[in-house]
């Protein structure tokens, strides 16, 4: 066991160096060195550029540059963003938990329609359910996020009026010391109506963010569940009389769930990619608008760090499905 | 129309290539989103004697073709079906000439990051050892950031935004599928007799790669190629839409969108439009995908 845990484990260190690689030479690959870009276009004499490339160590051999990067990025330095001359770790920190918050009942969404969802259309295969429930998920599986979120708030905030257009909560309310978990603070915070502001402004994101993660779930399940309802332990448990319901919820599912955890896990790559058109779309603060206006600024450091973070964060959430995955399986655990 | 009888009486002989048709057409869905495309390529082949008008011209002569109302709405005409945008163009001839770009941008995304992938997945297959572990590790760091955030920094290290950098930046993140692929189905090939039979014959490496083992590796290639010609449309819209992509006046569909943001509540119609457009041909391409993938690889069928 610990064994499997430990090669697992290990296996990440080279990937982990190798995104580090490539978030440092990022910025070396931008036109221009990072003197130029930081003081912009007004130009800059000479020995001046010199002397500002020495301060910031640039003109020092590329790999003592590269392993100082790494000692920084182990030690929690990535750098401080152009633009607000703060640390990038503390920005993406701040931010992050409107990003968490979303995508979190983003999944949990996602889980509570496209699970049942699929079980659904394999228990009905072939029947109109089946089929409107499949067509319905490719079509979420299709939709270019951005415009969906777009449809909605013509909907339901231009049209009918019942969600905010954008933002987390109501201008009216205002938090101490706040966890950068709306939902969380409003709770705690025992001021009226500030949890319904609050849902509401998560409603339509949450909706927008969890459509393909919902798509791809449903359709992971019903063919998962498709391949274990043929199988003959299925039938003997029909054959034992148990009731249909629990043949599938008991017997089948526990198998069918298998494949359908490693997608879940897949589904954290897809959700910071779909943060960032969400949040865009509807001025949510969190990484995914941060990151896209970071390039709009030409922060770079900011962009490096935060692409740096995301990626070691999706390595992370994979890397322990994996582990989890072999907790739960003895066949993969097992195998060399 | 012989043929449906023939492969009704089963144990004839069906050539694969026939099999193939015979399995999409069976398949509703497949057809379906293959009628679609058919109509989407004959619109952006013809787009120039199609769409009523230029895509990029301004009819600023009438001050009411501002934000015109399409068709059927008060305050419509018929001279712009789909209404125009806010600085008088008609959106019907941008969306026509929108669909040229993107089935451009699909093919030229997929035509990169699958000739790359092969070549990465051949080397790593053929030549084993330090090169394949290097090859394949790399491809697995591109795997781990998430693909639309990796072609944004790609994007930006460019520099100034336009169509190309954008196509480039998607075809990088895909390459890593393909070579994945390709490299899995290289090593169940090489395992085989034929390969080892043309190997004693004299075949050369180059050969071997090429004309004997890579034919033979082209399903599930071709099946991910037709899935990311849809991802790849959806992609560069999105990177349109964060202002990353096509730049004004191309009439890019993202770009359209991101446009007409402001206008949201005023003229529905500019946002609503290209957006379907866009669901459209992702949704055509997907059937389409999933029909080939369960036609030319029944185990995979899902």
């Amino acid at each position: 066991m610990v064994r499997f845990l430990l090669t697992r484990a290990s296996l990440v260190i080279p990937t982990f160096l190798g995104i580090v690689f490539l978030a440092f030479i990022l910025i070396r690959l931008v036109p221009g060195d990072p003197v130029e870009v930081r003081v912009g276009e007004r130009g800059i004499a000479p020995e001046r550029h010199a002397q500002l490339l020495h301060e910031m160590g640039l003109d020092r051999p590329l790999y003592v540059q590269f392993f100082d990067y790494v000692n920084g990025v182990v030690h929690g330095d990535l750098g401080i963003s152009v633009i607000t001359h703060r640390p990038v770790l503390e920005e993406f920190l701040t931010l992050f938990p409107a990003t968490l918050e979303l995508s979190f009942f983003a999944i949990v969404l996602a889980l509570a329609v496209g699970l049942p969802a699929g079980i659904f259309a394999a228990v009905k295969r072939g029947s109109l359910v089946d089929h409107v429930i499949m067509g319905a998920s490719l079509t979420g599986y299709s939709m270019p996020i951005f415009w969906w979120g777009l449809l909605l708030i013509l909907t339901f905030s231009v049209g009918l009026g019942w969600t905010p257009v954008s933002g987390r909560i109501g201008n009216d309310f205002f938090f101490e010391g706040t966890s950068g978990f709306m939902i969380y603070d409003a709770i705690m915070s025992d001021e009226e109506g500030a949890v319904k502001s609050a849902f509401s402004h998560l409603i339509l994101p949450t909706i927008v963010l969890g459509t393909i993660p919902l798509a791809v779930i449903a359709r992971m399940t019903r063919s998962a569940m498709l391949e274990v309802l043929s199988e003959d332990y299925i039938r003997t448990a029909r054959a034992k009389g148990l009731s249909t319901w629990r043949v599938i919820g008991v017997h089948a599912l526990r198998n069918a769930l298998i494949p359908v955890v490693t997608v879940i896990g897949l589904q954290v790559g897809v959700l910071m990619a779909g943060a960032v058109l969400t949040e865009t779309t509807f001025s949510w603060p969190g990484v995914g608008k941060w990151l896209v206006e970071s390039i709009n600024r030409r922060d770079y450091p900011a962009l490096q760090g935060g692409v740096l973070l995301i990626a070691c964060l999706v390595m992370a959430i994979n890397l322990g499905v994996d582990l989890l995955y072999g907790l739960l399986n003895p066949r993969i655990r097992h195998k060399r | 129309m012989t043929a449906a009888p023939a492969a009704a009486t089963a144990p004839k002989i069906v050539s694969p290539r026939r099999e193939i048709w015979l399995s999409m057409r069976a398949n509703k869905g497949a057809m379906a989103g293959l009628v679609v495309i058919a109509i989407l390529v004959f619109l952006a082949v013809f787009a120039d004697f199609v769409a009523p008008h230029s895509p990029i011209e301004q009819f600023r002569e009438d001050p009411t073709n501002y934000l015109k109302p399409p068709v059927w709405q008060e305050g419509g005409s018929w001279q712009f079906i789909l209404g125009t945008d806010d600085v008088a163009r008609d959106v019907l001839s941008r969306i026509i000439h929108g669909a040229r770009l993107s089935l451009i941008i699909g093919c030229i995304v997929v035509t990169i990051s699958l000739a790359l992938g092969i070549g990465f997945g051949l080397f790593s297959g053929f030549y084993r050892g330090v090169v394949d572990i290097a090859i394949m590790r790399f491809m697995d760091i591109i795997l781990s950031i998430p693909s639309l955030l990796l072609s944004i920094v790609i994007v930006a290290i460019l520099g100034k935004p336009d169509i190309a950098k954008a196509m480039i930046a998607i075809a990088i993140t895909y390459v890593p599928h393909y070579a994945r692929l390709a490299r899995a189905s290289v090593l169940t090939e090489l395992s085989k007799d034929y390969v080892t039979a043309s190997r004693v014959a004299g075949a050369s490496n180059l050969r071997l790669m090429l004309s004997t083992v890579l034919p033979n590796c082209m399903a599930p290639l071709i099946v991910q190629a037709t899935l990311s010609f849809s991802t790849a449309i959806l992609d560069a819209a999105a990177l349109g839409f964060l202002g990353l992509g096509a730049q004004a006046p191309t009439p890019e569909w993202g770009t359209m969108l991101a446009d007409s943001l402001k206008f949201l509540q005023r003229a529905p119609w500019v946002v609503t439009f290209p957006g379907l457009a866009i669901l459209i041909t992702v949704l055509a391409f997907n059937l389409m995908g999933d029909g080939l993938r369960d036609a030319l690889d029944p185990k995979l069928k899902r």
